[in-house]
């Protein structure tokens, strides 16, 4: 799982230098301070969702089969519900600001590299979604714990980088 | 006594089950297969099989340079051969091929069952094997007979702008991208688990310090990969956005930079050639010591050396663009980084010839193809530091003295190599020897061919010709050296013709290797040739860098000269 991890940082790295290099360089077209608001409900969503994949592990670990799934299920339902936000975002900004990909070199950047990180949100999503009807079915005992401890690994991962994106976009980038 | 070595009870000798098979059976059989030998030998085959479609390509691009203003090929079909031939040769023939001998002999070498992950192996191969393919199919497929090239012909590093749908209409830079993507993911699969198995999967006894260099070196190009393919798939995946939603990411009248994709493609470019030319070191680690019957010069060194090399490599990146009008100081910067990168890899060579001096040297194909290694690959050295010096990188870039350069490293060095690792390799593969004889055949017309093409290419470089042009005006001097380079083509393919004769007869006729025939140290040659598909019947024990010489030789032991922790308490 780590050597997945370099992998993909090395990849959002790239996605990251580009969205910085090209900070101001847009020629026209809305800038970051005039459309962005800072995503705070969905920031807390997903770092809590870490929090909680980390209980969800602990609760396997010590045999609870009702805080493994608790946890679990608490960990995706904060996931979708910071897809959802992203979602919302993203609509607001292409039909009311009429901002898009296509709009500028800001526009360009800011929908690859959220756009990015929203599609590790929902691989890692159903892959935790997978674990979760598993273990409703009773199919995850305590043998499974290397694995879905991996699985967390790159749901800490992706908030992780969600943290990186947040202060170079939201935060630097406005 | 306390210093034998178990190995014994390592081979099986329960006689394998020899029922005649229906064809079907044994092409399942590979399909299917998650075994690290058959998944090598699959890399292996599909990469000669590349190597002979790229062969072709360039084939045909010398006939046209061969006399100026040749009419042999159009301008476009020219431009579509060597972006296909770049393409192919550097990620469908060298990396998988080495991938491959990595896959085959890693797990041997370190005494493991397999490799860590076998179905990811597999997945890593098909999905080479899809990738690989379906750059290929562009010549069927795209919008080749009606629109514009399907097949790509934007050079094997597909600058953007030039890739952007403005000026390549057709699908051939998506063919580009999508093949290459979906192979690096095969390349990151494999790289993890060799990563994760040379860490994990040691044998008894077998730290760190006593595992061989050719896993080593391994282990090192791996963790290169994992890091050097992702930024070459981030701006693959910024071309295709480019090119269909709208995006603006190398898009210059939007404000985008031209130059933006050069630097993403050479951040990866440049460690990209080390991670070519690491598995050559590591063959070269492993031939010469057996062939100079002399322990490798500098253990530490060369380990320390390889790490070194390949942190450097990521420092190196804009000397493949001193042309594109950055700042004198970051001229510089990247010029200082490029000379740097010479001196941990000096030290290998010289720690090879230190190896070899005073060694009982033994002229087998294999270490014949090393030492004409380590002639051509420091030549080859010599020139990249002459192109790294900016001012004459400046008359230089994209000439012909350029391309002479990096062929003289893959060709002049990696694929020595390569062919060395065959021979050295091929009796514990196949249990039979290669012919002796066509084995020199293949080597002096190589050596032969390879310099009439890749030393004489240099001299048009120097006279101007540029890279890249489908053909000349007469007039420049240029042509007496094309063709001299074209006929020096020709001199390798028949080399490559023996070697491939010599590949599939040897199968048949070749004679009886043993499990042992070059008399070596490392674990692989204590199974039989080939090893049964569970490699060893127990787990080995080791105590040295040379667990077969402590076999072979107990009175005189590695271990007694290994200074490490270990052996110094069982010494005392």
């Amino acid at each position: 799982m780590w050597c997945l991890i370099t992998a993909e940082s090395a990849m959002f790295l790239i996605f990251v230098v580009a969205y910085i290099f090209y900070l101001g360089k847009s020629l026209n077209g809305p800038t970051p301070k005039e459309i962005l608001n800072l995503p705070i409900f969905d920031t807390v969503c997903l770092l809590s969702s870490s929090i909680t994949v980390r209980l969800s592990v602990n609760g396997l670990l010590k045999h609870s089969q009702m805080a493994f799934i608790g946890w679990l299920t608490a960990t995706v339902l904060l996931g979708i519900t910071f897809l959802l936000g992203t979602g919302k975002e993203w609509n607001d900004l292409i039909f009311k600001h009429n901002f898009t990909i296509h709009t500028n070199l800001f526009g360009t950047t800011f929908y690859s590299l959220v756009g990015l990180h929203a599609t590790h949100v929902a691989i890692g999503l159903l892959m935790l979604s997978v674990v979760l009807m598993l273990g409703l079915f009773g199919k995850v005992d305590q043998d499974q714990t290397r694995r879905f401890h991996s699985l967390s690994m790159y749901w800490h991962f992706v908030d992780g980088v969600w943290v990186v994106v947040f202060i170079v976009v939201y935060v630097i980038g406005r | 006594m306390a210093d034998s070595i178990h190995l014994s009870g390592i081979i099986d000798l329960t006689p394998e089950d020899k029922h005649p098979r229906l064809w079907l059976e044994v092409m399942h059989e590979w399909i299917v297969t998650t075994d690290h030998k058959k998944i090598g030998l699959m890399y292996i085959a599909a990469s000669m099989m590349f190597l002979v479609i790229g062969g072709i390509e360039v084939l045909l691009m010398r006939i046209q340079l061969a006399v100026p203003e040749s009419t042999f090929l159009a301008p476009e079909q020219y431009n579509q051969l060597f972006t296909l031939h770049g393409t192919t040769m550097i990620f469908f023939v060298a990396m998988t091929i080495e991938f491959g001998f990595a896959n085959y002999m890693v797990p041997l070498m370190i005494g493991a069952r397999d490799m860590a992950f076998p179905r990811l192996n597999a997945f890593s191969f098909w999905i080479y094997l899809f990738g690989a393919s379906l750059l290929y199919y562009s010549i069927l497929g795209g919008k080749g007979v009606y629109g514009g090239s399907g097949i790509p012909d934007v050079g094997w590093f597909a600058y953007a702008p030039l890739t952007e749908k403005a000026f390549s209409a057709g699908n051939g830079s998506d063919y580009w991208a999508l093949a290459i993507f979906i192979s690096g993911i095969g390349s990151i699969g494999t790289a993890l688990n060799i990563i994760v198995t040379t860490i994990c999967m040691r044998c008894k006894g077998m730290k760190l310090s006593r595992m061989p260099l050719f896993a080593w070196l391994m282990l090192v190009t791996s963790v290169m990969v994992v890091a050097a393919i992702p930024p070459l798939s981030a701006a693959q995946i910024m071309l295709l956005i480019d090119r269909y939603l709208g995006g603006h990411f190398f898009d210059a009248q939007a404000g985008g930079s031209a130059v933006i994709w050069a630097h993403f493609f050479w951040i990866f470019g440049h460690p990209e050639v080390y991670i070519l030319v690491m598995p050559a070191f590591g063959f070269m680690n492993e031939i010469v010591p057996v062939f100079s019957r002399k322990v490798i010069f500098g253990y530490p060194a060369m380990v320390a050396a390889s790490v070194g090399i390949a942190f450097i490599s990521f420092t190196v990146w804009a000397h493949h663009m001193f042309t594109v009008g950055m700042e004198p100081v970051a001229n510089t910067v990247f010029v200082i980084s490029t000379m740097t990168i010479a001196i941990p890899t000096g030290i290998k060579i010289f720690n090879w010839l230190a190896t070899i001096w005073g060694g009982k040297i033994r002229f087998t194909v294999p270490m014949l193809f090393c030492i004409a290694f380590l002639f051509q690959f420091t030549l080859a050295g010599l020139t990249g530091i002459m192109l790294g010096v900016a001012p004459f990188d400046w008359q230089l870039h994209n000439s012909a003295f350029v391309v002479a350069h990096f062929h003289y490293v893959i060709v002049g060095g990696i694929l020595f190599a390569l062919f060395g690792a065959f021979y050295y390799w091929f009796p514990k593969m196949t249990g039979r020897m290669m012919s002796r004889t066509l084995g020199k055949w293949h080597f002096w017309l190589f050596v032969l061919g390879f310099h009439l093409t890749f030393d004489f290419m240099h001299i048009p470089g120097l006279l101007g010709m540029p890279r890249e042009v489908y053909t000349y005006e007469p007039g420049h001097h240029w042509e007496i050296w094309n063709m001299i380079v074209t006929i020096g083509a020709f001199v390798q393919a028949v080399a490559i013709i023996i070697f491939v004769y010599n590949l599939v007869r040897s199968q048949f006729t070749g004679k009886l290797a043993g499990n042992d025939p070059w008399d070596a140290w490392t674990l692989e040659w204590a199974t039989t040739s080939p090893p049964p598909n569970y490699n060893f019947a127990s787990e080995p024990m080791v105590r040295s860098r040379r667990p077969l010489w402590d076999l072979k030789h107990p009175e005189d032991p590695d271990w007694k000269y290994e200074f490490d922790a270990e052996n110094e308490m069982a010494t005392k």
